[in-house]
């Protein structure tokens, strides 16, 4: 018998809906394996077990009394620690935030208390999500369960690193450029960045605010669909909020289960990884990723390439956009309110206290965005750079247009390469900022984007990556579940049970 | 040539005029009344213990967003109609990046470059000549908290022990009425500025959108004022004057700056572009933030917030909605209750039309109330140098006052002192007549052996008066009132006198 800390959450919800688990074990179990693994793994920043179980118990109790309770009641979460959490310390990663225990939930995180959801901690992150290793955190390294001398992928490393490790079953991130496809692929799990405005912002600690979403991490499509349908969902606290209501994602990742693709027309885009466009892709990847294409025509799915030729300006148009956003929202961090407050010492004056509290409290690269950022909208230069990026994101928004006009969805890699060595890429920005290439797209348009598992490559997880038109998320699922079932049917097994370390943590089984 | 007490040299007014021409402009800041505040629920009442109307979005706490508050956008699109402005059908909100203490976010939420309303007009009148005021945009922002530096003398930053900051004010709406340069205004431009801020404040006032209250803060000026030599094609470099917190100030802001700006370019000299402070007690200004080093605010659109776009069909029914305005208000007005234009213009100008409106309102008739407002009150508000809105009585009382003289309890001359009471603080005008015992006498023992008294004590006037000379009987009722130390009614006395001298 596998370990509680296998199983799915769908699982263990039902497991717990029938009385067969009490939530206080799934949550022991889950804190015993995070005391004995995260040493070695570093995902969490921050875990309170005494409160997490007394939490589980509350929950235990309330079913006991028969009363009406969700389905995810008494199922242990992990939150990215960009999420703003009543009386639980959130740094995003940053040192500048070091101490801060908020006075609020962000939405998303009061939805998930709401629906009876056990915290086991907050997980670590690239600072201010500014990362695609988790490497720019202030605190730790992550270390992908893979193989502990590769990277989780970032910026949502921690939360990655936990649900694939069996540190969480489950667990929100919050994708800006990729940040959680990329490390959703580079550790086998299923990783959605959800339409812009579908999910609420509200206490999502900002990088840039006009990219940035939350969004599931999970071990499998359905997992990540219920989770998704948690979180979502109209919100007033947050103006760019949709108000419309989810499509029914859950069941579309079961009706994907089944296989049949025949009404679907797949789209492949030629500008990520496709022909003339392969430079920096592992061959592995593009190989997985061909073969999974295979797979959905395989189940009856038409499959053309497009070509979406302002994709190749989406790097560019990204970093540019996303500084620009992040110098103005991390504006408010100068030590005067919350987190560190450096030099206040009567003899440093209030502009000096509160450069060298950013100078003190930020890392790298951050400042390296802050400063990028605040050039692009300086006074002549904000047409050049600002502006220009801007028309570039309305062009990538106008080659998905046309794309979808043929195609329902358009499937690319997730990233160029497997989870490289830690340490590799963290003094070459440029060759870190590469692992965005295929994710950024999306990103720029705001459509949704999910990615899952599609094999292995030198014996380390690709990603597959689906996108659809705005608010169309169900098809993501959809196809993605079909992907998943068809491999897990010709493994003979989940995606995650090759795991290396867990195969040998769980021997036993 | 004058030379203040802090050495600044300053040209007579007269003479500035003999070789300068001045261009005014005024950016005014009007705080909305709205129950809360610009991007969050909290309150907005004024006064309150330091941050407790505060959230996690108006003290810019990491993750919070913005929401725009729906009445301040109304609020805003109404003011732009009555200063006949186009409203925007697209208009966005934008981050104005600093840094300072009393934003919490590190910027500030603003509009640049997509107002919500541009291009109108104002036309406000003084001593008879209108002058148009043209209207380059009104925007939609969010106030900023508010500093108290705590320690040295002066009250500002500059050697300051430490500084609070309170945010209760953060976040309360704040509508920006810019105006573009005001050029053509010669001597009058101190006037035709308070003119335009006084027209402006009654705008909003009868729109309903503020209590534009200046002592308060809820309306702000920033002056501006620059100097060209007289024919020159360009216009001189202009200080922006801050800190002017009444009408008055207003007005003896540009005329401070005309004069001063006169004696640096007289001395060959270069008006610097500053910020400057307005000092109230002495009627200077002083030199504040400089502005040779310009701030980049690197303004964008805001993301957090959706753009807005203005219903044409709302915003037609928000025009067809508004209430009469001032100006159509005053040409009623001076229909109905008599007035000179001068007049009007004087009382509009003196931001009193709402005091005589509501003395009228309180039962004096218009004759009254504008011989009270205009006349003693006037007065009394120049003696003391502040405005007729913060003398210490209200148009119920005048109204109630009127009505004792009307109804004869007392005189003029006696109400006057009733006045005086009620402007010391003694209670209404009822209470202070009677505990100042300031009642007309009436036809009592008291009066009729007053009236022989005198009859007795001039036999030479009274030979005149007998001998048909009833002019002289004013040197009798002169010596009755000082006998009666003004307490009689002089039209009584007169009847009594004519009864005795007359009637046989």
């Amino acid at each position: 018998m596998p370990e509680l800390t296998d199983l799915d959450a769908a699982e263990l919800g039902r497991r717990l809906a029938a009385r067969e688990l009490s939530s206080v074990e799934v949550t022991r179990a889950y804190l015993d394996r995070i005391e004995a693994e995260d040493g070695a793994v570093g995902a969490y920043l921050h875990v309170d077990g005494e409160t997490a179980l007394e939490r589980a118990a509350a929950v235990d109790a309330a079913r006991a009394a028969g009363e009406e309770q969700g389905p995810l009641a008494g199922l242990p979460v992990a939150l990215k620690d960009v999420f703003v959490t009543e009386g639980v310390p959130t740094t995003s990663g940053s040192k500048i935030l070091e101490g801060w225990r908020p006075p609020y939930d962000a939405t998303v995180a009061g939805r998930l208390k709401d629906a009876g959801t056990v915290l086991l901690g907050k997980t670590n992150m690239d600072e201010f999500a500014m990362g695609s290793s988790t490497e720019n955190s202030a605190y730790q390294v992550t270390r992908n369960p893979w193989d502990l001398s590769r990277i989780p992928g970032g910026s949502s490393g921690g939360s990655s690193a936990a649900v694939a490790g069996g540190l969480a079953p489950w667990a929100l991130g919050t994708d800006t450029g990729g940040s959680i496809r990329q490390p959703a692929a580079v550790t086998g799990l299923v990783g959605h960045k959800p339409t812009y405005g579908s999910v609420s912002r509200y206490g999502l600690i900002a990088f840039s605010s006009s990219l940035d979403q939350a969004g599931p991490m999970a071990r499998t499509v359905l997992d990540a669909a219920v989770l998704h349908e948690a979180i979502g969902g109209h919100d007033p606290r947050d103006s760019t909020s949709i108000d419309a209501p989810l499509p029914p994602l859950a069941e579309c990742a079961r009706r994907g289960a089944a296989g049949d693709l025949s009404d679907l027309k797949v789209g492949v885009v030629r500008e990520l990884g496709g022909e003339g466009h392969t430079d920096g892709y592992e061959e592995g990847v593009l190989a997985r990723v061909a073969e999974a294409v295979q797979l959905l025509e395989g189940m009856g799915a038409e499959v053309r390439e497009v070509s979406c030729p302002s994709f190749d300006l989406a790097l560019p148009a990204y970093y540019l956009i996303a500084p620009s956003e992040a110098s103005s929202n991390l504006a408010r961090f100068e030590g005067m309110r919350f987190g560190i407050r450096v030099a206040d010492d009567g003899a440093h004056d209030l502009d000096e206290v509160m450069a060298l509290t950013r100078e003190q409290g930020f890392g790298p690269e951050v400042k390296r965005r802050i400063i990028l950022g605040t050039y692009a909208l300086s006074a002549g230069y904000y047409e050049a750079y600002y502006g220009q990026a801007q028309k570039v994101r309305t062009l990538i928004t106008r080659d998905f247009t046309a794309a979808f006009a043929d195609v329902d969805v358009l499937v690319s890699p997730v990233t160029p390469t497997v989870a490289f060595p830690l340490g590799t890429r963290v003094d070459d920005p440029l060759a870190m900022y590469a692992a965005d290439l295929c994710t950024l797209p999306a990103s720029l348009a705001g459509l949704p984007a999910i990615s899952v598992p599609c094999g292995l490559s030198e014996g380390l997880p690709v990603g597959l990556q689906i996108m659809a038109p705005a608010l169309a998320d169900d098809r993501c699922y959809t196809v993605a579940a079909a992907v998943e079932a068809a491999l897990d049917s010709a493994r003979g097994g989940r995606f995650l049970d090759q795991l290396p370390t867990r195969a040998a943590a769980g021997g036993a089984a | 040539m004058t030379t203040t007490h802090t050495g600044e040299r300053l040209v007579d007014f007269d003479e500035v005029l003999t070789r300068y021409e001045p261009v005014i402009g005024l950016e005014t800041h009007v705080e909305l009344g709205t129950a809360s505040k610009m991007f969050c629920g909290c309150t907005t009442t004024f006064g309150a213990e330091p941050n407790t109307q505060t959230c996690p979005v108006c003290l810019g706490l990491p993750g919070s967003l913005p929401v725009a508050n729906a009445a301040a956008i109304e609020h805003t699109i109404r003011i732009g109609l009555a200063l006949g402005c186009r409203i925007a059908t697209w208009s966005r909100f934008a981050r104005k990046n600093y840094f300072y203490p009393d934003i919490p976010k590190g910027f500030q939420t603003s509009q640049y470059d997509e107002p919500l309303c541009t291009a109108g007009h104002l036309d406000v009148e003084v001593d008879g000549e209108t002058y148009r005021v043209e209207i380059e945009r009104v925007h939609l922002e969010e106030d900023t908290g508010k500093n108290l530096h705590v320690g040295g003398a002066t009250g500002r930053i500059h050697g300051a022990d430490h500084s609070l900051v309170d945010f209760n004010r953060a976040g309360i709406p704040l509508v920006e009425i810019v105006t573009r340069p005001i050029p053509g205004t010669g001597a009058k431009a101190p006037e035709v500025a308070r003119a335009y801020v006084t027209e402006l404040r009654e705008i909003v006032q009868a729109l309903g959108a503020s209590d534009v209250r200046m002592e308060q803060g809820s309306l702000r000026c920033d002056v501006n004022t620059s100097l060209a030599p007289i024919g020159s094609l360009e216009w001189g470099t202009r200080t922006e004057t801050k800190n002017v917190n009444s009408l008055r100030s207003v007005e003896r802001s540009v005329r401070y700056e005309m004069r001063r700006q006169a004696a640096v370019l007289d001395a060959g000299g270069r008006v610097l572009q500053e910020t400057r402070h307005f000092h109230e007690d002495t009627g200077s200004t002083s030199p504040g933030r400089s502005k040779e080093e310009a701030t980049d605010y690197r303004y964008f659109p805001e993301p957090d917030l959706v753009p807005l776009a203005p219903d044409t069909g709302w915003v037609e029914k928000l025009a067809a909605d508004l209430p009469e305005l001032p100006a159509a208000r005053r040409a009623r007005l001076m229909e109905e209750w008599g007035l000179s234009a001068t007049e009007m213009q004087w009382l509009a100008n003196a931001g009193a039309l709402g005091l005589v409106t509501d003395t009228v309102a309180a039962g004096a008739t218009p004759g009254d109330a504008r011989k009270w407002w205009l006349g003693d009150l006037a007065r009394r508000a120049n003696e003391t140098g502040v405005e007729l809105t913060e003398l210490s009585v209200t148009p119920a009382q005048v109204a109630e006052l009127s009505i004792l003289v009307r109804d004869g309890k007392i005189n003029d001359k006696l109400a006057r002192q009733v006045l005086d009471g009620v402007l010391a603080g003694e209670g209404g005008p009822d209470e202070v007549m009677t505990a100042r015992g300031l009642v007309v006498m009436g036809e009592s023992d008291e009066l009729v052996a007053a009236v022989e008294a005198a009859i007795a004590g001039a036999p030479d006037v009274v030979e005149k008066v007998r001998g048909g000379k009833v002019a002289a009987l004013g040197a009798l009722v002169g010596s009755v009132m000082k006998a009666t130390r003004g307490k009689a009614d002089a039209a009584t006395v007169k009847r009594m006198l004519e009864e005795r001298l007359l009637a046989e």
